[in-house]
């Protein structure tokens, strides 16, 4: 079976613990503008997930050594809070916050039209407030949105999603049970209109077969996401014909 | 593409979103031409006028222009300059020659602090995006009584009002002092009872500025101001 233990993640009848099907996602809702002091926010949750993002910004990037003579800075913070899961986690930067803030803020400097803003900094706070798997996916998702929601110039909103592969099978949208013991985690940043990827990680080992069914998985989910997105920022504006 | 009246499509695009296809078309701000195809890069409007598309962004960062009349905070302050905030992505910068005052070298803290407020105008802004603030000029001063609120830079037309006809209404209504800045902010001068009236007034421009019921709006919140006894 791979992965560890004996821990059984597809019942006999071929769908997952959770009546899933394999490449079924589950439930997302997203909805915009929530946090009245931010410039953007959004507020994403994706099966138990909740992620919560606010953007601030434009402005001055302090300390200036941090200062790009060309282009923006996306200062980017992910956290779980410590209330996220059922071990409390200690609270503060680890370093697993700090690689999912640096590969965040890479991903969504390729989306941002950063040389609209040269020497300052646009500011990204993702904030978890409950975790059950693909939280990275999940605040990449809530930041494309609060982005937008902010009026930051964007190429096209990011959408954060994941498949992987567990007792053999690729299956999009691993829940936790599936992260914690399956064989292989695929999470990517895609940009729906073109097509193109933002960023791609990947924990465990694919067969190319694998690796293109989850990218066809991974394609199909981004296109359901962001039509959710693009109705989450509609839906705080609608009715604003001028 | 466009099927509004003067030339205007209500239509919201969200960043990525193709709006139409660029051949002949100019294409205008917040929108980009991507593979023959126009694309939103910003979440608004689209609109159309002598063949250029353009996005007319729900939200925005404000972008000084020189002579731009705006609302600044000092943010620091050096010997012989101030640093402002202007709301916007860069720091303004007010030299003591143009300061209304005669400052000596390393006297700026005597005039001005951080966090103090004035009415300034944008002198200059170069190709690297320096802002320079001139305080020299008809009724430029600082501003030391009444209170700083903030309006969507994207609303302030509508805060005004055609000729300022809604900015002098709500004058009237709340029987205060209003300054707006072209940088969103808003500076309110009157009593107590006048001030949080026009705060009620900046939050309906806010949360309602994009909405076609925002006349309605503002007049039903007409009834209610201090004059009338009900605020």
């Amino acid at each position: 079976m791979g992965g560890y233990g004996d821990v059984q993640l597809l019942r006999d009848d071929g769908l997952r613990l959770d009546g899933r099907k394999l490449d079924e996602m589950r439930p997302v809702s997203i909805e915009a503008g929530i946090l009245p002091a931010a410039d953007g926010s959004a507020m994403v949750t994706h099966g138990l997930n909740v992620a919560v993002a606010a953007v601030y910004g434009p402005m001055e990037a302090h300390p200036r050594k941090i200062q790009r003579q060309d282009r923006a800075v996306i200062d980017v913070r992910y956290n779980m809070a410590p209330f996220s899961t059922g071990d409390r986690i200690r609270p503060g930067y680890n370093r697993r916050s700090r690689e999912i803030s640096k590969v965040t803020a890479e991903a969504l400097e390729s989306v941002v039209l950063v040389e609209r803003f040269p020497r300052s900094k646009i500011r990204v706070e993702i904030e978890i407030l409950a975790a059950e798997a693909g939280t990275r996916c999940a605040g990449i998702t809530a930041a494309a949105v609060a982005l937008a929601d902010a009026g930051i110039p964007m190429r096209d909103l990011i959408v954060g999603v994941a498949s992987g592969k567990v007792e053999d099978i690729v299956v999009l949208d691993l829940d936790k049970a599936e992260d914690n013991y399956g064989q292989a985690d695929l999470p990517v940043g895609i940009l729906p209109n073109t097509g193109e990827i933002a960023f791609l990680q990947m924990d465990g080992d694919l067969s190319p077969d694998e690796y293109n069914l989850a990218m066809e998985y991974n394609f199909k989910a981004a296109a359901e996401i962001h039509e959710i997105m693009v109705d989450a920022l509609k839906r705080r504006y609608e009715g604003g014909e001028k | 593409m466009s099927n509004g009246q003067n030339g205007a499509e209500l239509r919201l695009v969200t960043p990525g979103m193709a709006i139409g296809p660029s051949a002949g078309i100019r294409v205008g701000s917040g929108a980009l031409a991507q593979n023959d195809t126009i694309i939103a890069t910003r979440l608004g409007w689209v609109k159309e006028f002598n063949n250029t598309v353009s996005v007319d962004p729900i939200n925005s960062a404000y972008m000084p222009r020189s002579g731009d009349l705006i609302v600044a905070t000092v943010a620091e302050v050096r010997n012989n300059l101030w640093f402002m905030n202007i709301n916007g992505p860069f720091q303004g910068l007010l030299p003591m020659s143009l300061a209304p005052w005669k400052v000596e070298f390393g006297a700026a803290r005597q005039h001005m602090g951080i966090g103090d407020v004035v009415l300034a105008r944008v002198q200059e802004v170069d190709e690297c995006h320096n802002v320079v603030l001139t305080m020299k000029g008809v009724g430029l001063r600082r501003l030391t009584q009444g209170s700083l609120h903030s309006v969507p830079i994207n609303h302030l037309d509508r805060l005004r009002g055609e000729g300022n006809a809604t900015l002098q209404r709500l004058r009237d209504a709340c029987d205060c002092r209003i300054i707006v800045g072209e940088n969103g902010k808003v500076w309110v001068d009157g009593d107590a009872e006048g001030t949080a009236w026009a705060r009620q007034a900046f939050d309906l421009v806010r949360n309602s500025g994009h909405k076609d019921t925002f006349e309605a709006d503002l007049t039903a919140l007409e009834k209610n101001t201090p004059k009338n006894g009900d605020a």
